[in-house]
């Protein structure tokens, strides 16, 4: 992927497609001691030990429609290759949380990239859910709790065009903030 | 959390937003956005956000959902379109600049864009 912001994406699906309704997602960029660290934590079903030993072959899947499944693998291939890893940690009936880690300055480490798009395209998944963000750059800090913003709402759904583009600017700008320019 | 001035705008958004909450609710187009590993690698984020901005422009209801992967990989990025009454089609490839035909000829006139579109799934009644 040429983001790691579409793995993240990936990522937040798959919690999705199990029931997740609250995720928290943590992004931390330790500059100094050139660390990247994602961090997912869910509240889906989760999987049995058997299976989260399985889970980062391509060719295990939940699915029906195909006999692959390349998402988690792939995640995996891009923190190792960048001096990183991804572990998986996972308990039926209580969530799933999936750890990777970067080496910041690696030459093969895809950019962070459109993070407001990917977190933007996971609201507008069928299955309500909602998402705690943090991402810090050294730092800096940056928080978003949709359940709050829910809370504010009521009745106004967050896919209303207003309240996306509300969403939108304050992931942008805020996430903006985090680096000066011309750092990625 | 954001700052106190953005949540100020937020209370703002709301307040506009229930106004025009039930004309919304009851829109018969619903766009769905194919969103498994094998769409967002081929770039279904971008094909999301195009529609999007692309409805807003023009001004256009119709709700925007994105599913995981049916399974036709090579396909993607896959976009559906369902309308009260008329069959579901499957635009398959698709990218961001073809966004703006596919809303013009299939939302606003009525007309499939036959040379993208895929598959026809018939009504349900």
């Amino acid at each position: 992927m040429r983001e790691l912001s579409l793995h993240v994406l990936d990522a937040l699906e798959n919690s999705v497609e199990a029931g997740a309704t609250s995720i928290e997602l943590v992004i931390e960029e330790r500059l100094k001691a050139d660390t990247l660290e994602i961090v997912i934590r869910d509240n889906g079903r989760g999987m049995s030990p058997e299976f989260v030993r399985q889970v980062l072959n391509p060719f295990v899947t939940t699915r029906k429609t195909r006999h692959v499944g390349l998402g988690l693998p792939l995640f995996a291939a891009a923190a190792r290759r960048c001096n990183g890893d991804l572990r998986v940690e996972s308990e039926a009936g209580v969530g799933t949380t999936i750890s990777a880690t970067f080496q910041h300055s690696h030459i093969d480490r895809a950019p962070v990239g459109d993070m407001a798009g990917s977190v933007m395209a996971i609201l507008l998944s069928d299955r309500p859910v909602d998402i705690r963000y943090r991402h810090t750059v050294d730092d800096r800090q940056f928080e978003l709790d949709t359940a709050e913003v829910r809370k504010e709402l009521g009745t106004v759904p967050l896919s209303h065009p207003d309240v996306r583009g509300w969403l939108q600017s304050v992931l942008t700008e805020g996430l903006a903030d985090l680096r000066p320019p011309g750092l990625l | 959390m954001p700052k106190l001035k953005t949540l100020d705008d937020l209370k703002k958004v709301r307040e506009n937003a229930e106004k025009d909450l039930k004309v919304r609710l009851e829109t018969g187009t619903r766009i769905i956005v194919g969103m498994g590993t094998c769409g967002i690698a081929a770039g279904a984020r971008e094909t999301m956000h195009a529609i999007l901005e692309e409805l807003q422009k023009r001004e256009i209801e119709a709700h925007v959902s994105t599913v995981g992967c049916i399974g036709m990989c090579v396909r993607e990025p896959l976009v559906d379109i369902e309308q009260a009454g008329k069959p579901r089609i499957t635009y398959g490839n698709v990218k961001p600049d073809m966004i703006p035909r596919i809303i013009e000829e299939h939302l606003i006139k009525g007309n499939v864009v036959e040379e993208w579109a895929i598959g026809r799934l018939a009504t349900r009644e």
